[in-house]
């Protein structure tokens, strides 16, 4: 029940020119897999990126990728994938937004690119496996079919965004990080030790096609200029405005820029976003707690779960996470919380665990509030 | 292991690596006045003298230059500034479509930033300029002419341009032409009085020679305003310290190429058919690209499209049987775009992306033919469910 299977295999590499994906590609080859690096290049213009060291697209991490797969010793290319990442996470980034929820590119990118159009066109060449530096964990079983599993080290687990992929995608998946219990500095030493200049390259955070970081900017750009609306409390009495609906996230609190004080003087938080008529409703911190949702476009790790049950939840990337009951129904998943929870923000995934197996994915598309009891989102 | 990507670059002659190994060790700047300089100048001399006998030039024609880009640079951009202030009206400049990134970025560089309008020449189906089509381009107005640039032959395809008949359009109006001739050298004539050019780039490693070594043949008549400035090297339109073994090496590759040309074209000519033959009789709808007819392409180039693959697939898949080729140039090697050349050509821009050119040398033997003929129906059906992304 190794991560990695014994049997050599033809694994075909994404290399962002990180230093994850660069040891994992290493560490594959290493287990005696005939490897091939291949950078997507997701940008048809990749100039117009950013040019520091922290995106995923810039020709900069172009020749990291290539730099680090002549040291490996493996074949290298750069495939062109700019208009299927466009069109499946890009313009859904921003359609999402545009409608007044959440969404998590990161997954989308996972879901569409890396194990869909990578995954298809690995496959058709003849490759076996698609090779990620992402932190998860993939489990044999005895009968022969797979589960994923959190990553050995909780802290760095992306099981979260990889929740999307079925068994199929899964059965060529290959996270030769994901039972790595070590450190960021000791994956770092582990590439200088194999010679890979990107051993002290800084990590990637923010959202690769958004060059500066500016997500507002970003959208406005794509939705066409700031539109002022009302920023209203509960009651819907206007205290304040913003320029433009998108981009806000439930649960945010800076950023808001409201003059005055709520009347108890308590910070107050995005409750709801309407897009239609481009208002922004805030509230107290109290009023985000979320008893329920709905969660649509299940994807599931193995079969559907039939009838009700209890499972672990994480509710967004980097989230804690909380005790659920859930079921499918008609297509569409209900989950309930046992303790209320904060910040559950339309547009991101659900991912349901049981221990420390994922079970399923889903997107969220309604939440309950404990006071109102009232559909929202 | 086929090395298939001699266009890309070829291996070095043996008499070129001794030439250039036997320098290394001789101490000299040839611009320097005493008796080390003297001797590094004399082999500088030599070898411009040889390389120049080689491509039909006086030696004094011969300014040599880091590469092929540089050359070309300096043809284009001095050329056009040379033209320009001694007449400001002059600010047209006509290209083939088809050039290399070489000339083709240098030209669209100079429009730009340089106030340059550039006209690109019609060309055929096989990407040939037709001399007539020069002559209307220029009688559109002879005087704001500042220069043209046509390649002798095409890097991607091998198609041969008709250089002198071009060239003595060019010559008609009065209006200096340059030729690109890095692929031409070796395997075709390119003699340089000849060809009534202004002046044509060639390049070292292209034929047997050293990397980071080229030349541009420039006619005594002409005085392009420098890229480089400094020392004053070569007739003060290239500054810079000569690289004296690279010279050397040069000239030796230089020879060799124009004493085997003939020999070279006919041996290697008859293995590219037979590469061409055996890859259309493996995968019968591939479309060879280029002119068919012998005496119209570079007898060591082979350009095909395979319908419904993507160029970077089959690369690919070949390339881990250990056969090298190419995409399209190794300069747009990188981010899949479909080439200009091809484009240029008119054909579909989804047949465009599926494209293998073959280039081979003098190192190709029956044995790497043989090698594609095996692998590349395979790669191709393979490629083909892969589909363009």
């Amino acid at each position: 029940m190794t991560q990695i299977s014994q049997r050599p295999l033809r694994v075909l590499a994404a290399m962002s020119g990180g230093v994850d994906s660069a040891v994992a590609a290493a560490r594959a080859a290493e287990a005696g897999h005939d490897v091939t690096g291949v950078h997507l290049a997701l940008s048809a213009n990749p100039q117009s990126f950013r040019t520091g060291a922290r995106g995923c697209c810039t020709i900069e991490d172009s020749r990291d990728a290539r730099r680090a797969a002549d040291v490996i010793g493996i074949p290298f290319y750069v495939w062109d994938l700019a208009e299927r990442f466009r069109e499946d996470v890009v313009d859904d980034f921003v359609a999402e937004y545009e409608a007044g929820r959440t969404p998590n590119p990161c997954l989308r990118c996972n879901e569409k690119i890396k194990f869909a159009a990578l995954l298809d066109k690995a496959l058709a060449l003849g490759f076996d496996a698609v090779c990620t530096g992402h932190y998860a964990t993939v489990v044999l079983r005895e009968d022969g079919t797979r589960e994923m599993h959190r990553a050995s080290d909780m802290a760095k687990d992306q099981s979260y965004v990889l929740g999307v992929l079925d068994e199929k995608q899964l059965a060529h998946a290959m996270f030769p990080l994901g039972d790595t219990l070590t450190t960021k500095d000791e994956i770092r030493a582990e590439a200088e030790r194999r010679g890979l200049a990107v051993a002290k390259k800084p990590d990637s955070h923010d959202i690769c096609f958004i060059a500066d970081g500016d997500t507002q900017g970003f959208l406005a750009g794509r939705l066409g200029g700031p539109a002022e609306g009302d920023i209203v409390d509960e009651a819907g009495t206007k205290v304040g405005t913003h320029e433009g609906a998108f981009g806000f996230t439930i649960g945010q609190r800076k950023g808001l820029r409201i003059g005055h004080p709520a009347p108890d003087g308590k910070p107050r938080y995005v409750l709801d976003i309407s897009p239609v008529n481009n208002t922004v409703t805030v509230g107290p911190v109290e009023a985000l707690d979320v008893t329920a949702l709905t969660a649509i476009k299940p994807r599931w790790c193995g079969t559907a779960p039939s009838g009700p049950g209890t499972y672990t939840a994480q509710l967004r990337a980097h989230g804690g996470e909380t005790e659920v009951t859930a079921e499918l129904v008609d297509g569409t998943l209900h989950v309930s919380f046992a303790e209320p929870v904060r910040g559950v923000a339309p547009g991101q995934a659900v991912v349901l665990y049981d221990g420390t197996r994922v079970v399923g994915s889903a997107t969220i598309a309604t939440t309950v509030r404990r006071e109102k009891a009232a559909a929202a989102g | 292991m086929a090395y298939l990507d001699h266009a890309a670059t070829t291996p070095m002659l043996p008499e070129a690596i001794a030439a250039m190994t036997a320098q290394l060790a001789v101490t000299g700047n040839a611009s320097s006045l005493h008796a080390a300089g003297r001797r590094a100048r004399r082999t500088v001399e030599e070898s411009r003298e040889t390389l120049a006998d080689a491509l039909g030039a006086r030696p004094s024609e011969v300014v040599l230059t880091s590469g092929g880009t540089e050359a070309d640079n300096l043809a284009v951009k001095g050329l056009y500034w040379a033209r320009r202030d001694a007449d400001p009206r002059r600010t047209r400049l006509l290209a083939s479509p088809v050039e290399h990134h070489a000339v083709l970025d240098a030209v669209d560089w100079l429009a730009t930033h340089e106030g340059a309008t550039v006209e690109y020449l019609p060309v055929d189906r096989y990407g040939r300029v037709h001399p007539d089509a020069l002559r209307e381009a220029i009688l559109r107005d002879p005087d704001d002419i500042a220069m043209i640039t046509v390649m002798w032959a095409n890097n991607e395809i091998g198609t041969i341009m008709p250089i002198r008949e071009l060239a003595e359009v060019a010559r008609e109006f009065d209006i200096p032409m340059h030729a690109d001739a890095v692929q031409a050298f070796g395997q075709l004539e390119v003699d340089f009085a000849r060809s009534g050019l202004a002046a044509m780039t060639v390049s070292a490693h292209k034929i047997g020679g050293p990397f980071g070594i080229g030349a541009l043949l420039l006619g005594r008549d002409f005085t392009p305003v420098p890229v480089l400035h400094g020392g004053g090297q070569e007739r003060q339109v290239r500054s810079g310290t000569l690289d004296v073994p690279a010279v050397a090496a040069f000239a030796v590759a230089g020879r060799l190429a124009d004493d085997g040309r003939e020999d070279f074209a006919r041996e290697v000519g008859a293995l590219r058919d037979e590469l061409a033959a055996a890859v259309l009789r493996a995968v019968p709808d591939a479309i060879l690209g280029g002119d068919p007819a012998p005496g119209g392409r570079l007898p060591a180039n082979a350009h095909f499209s395979f319908p419904g693959c993507e160029g970077d697939s089959l690369l690919l898949l070949l390339d881990a049987q250990g056969i090298a080729c190419s995409t399209g140039s190794a300069c747009t090697a990188g981010i899949a775009q479909p080439s200009h050349v091809l484009l240029a050509t008119g054909t579909d821009p989804d047949l465009a992306r599926g494209t293998l050119r073959f280039s081979l040398g003098h190192t190709s033997t029956a044995e790497d033919v043989a090698e594609v003929a095996r692998a590349i129906a395979p790669a191709v059906e393979r490629a083909r469910t892969a589909g363009l992304s």
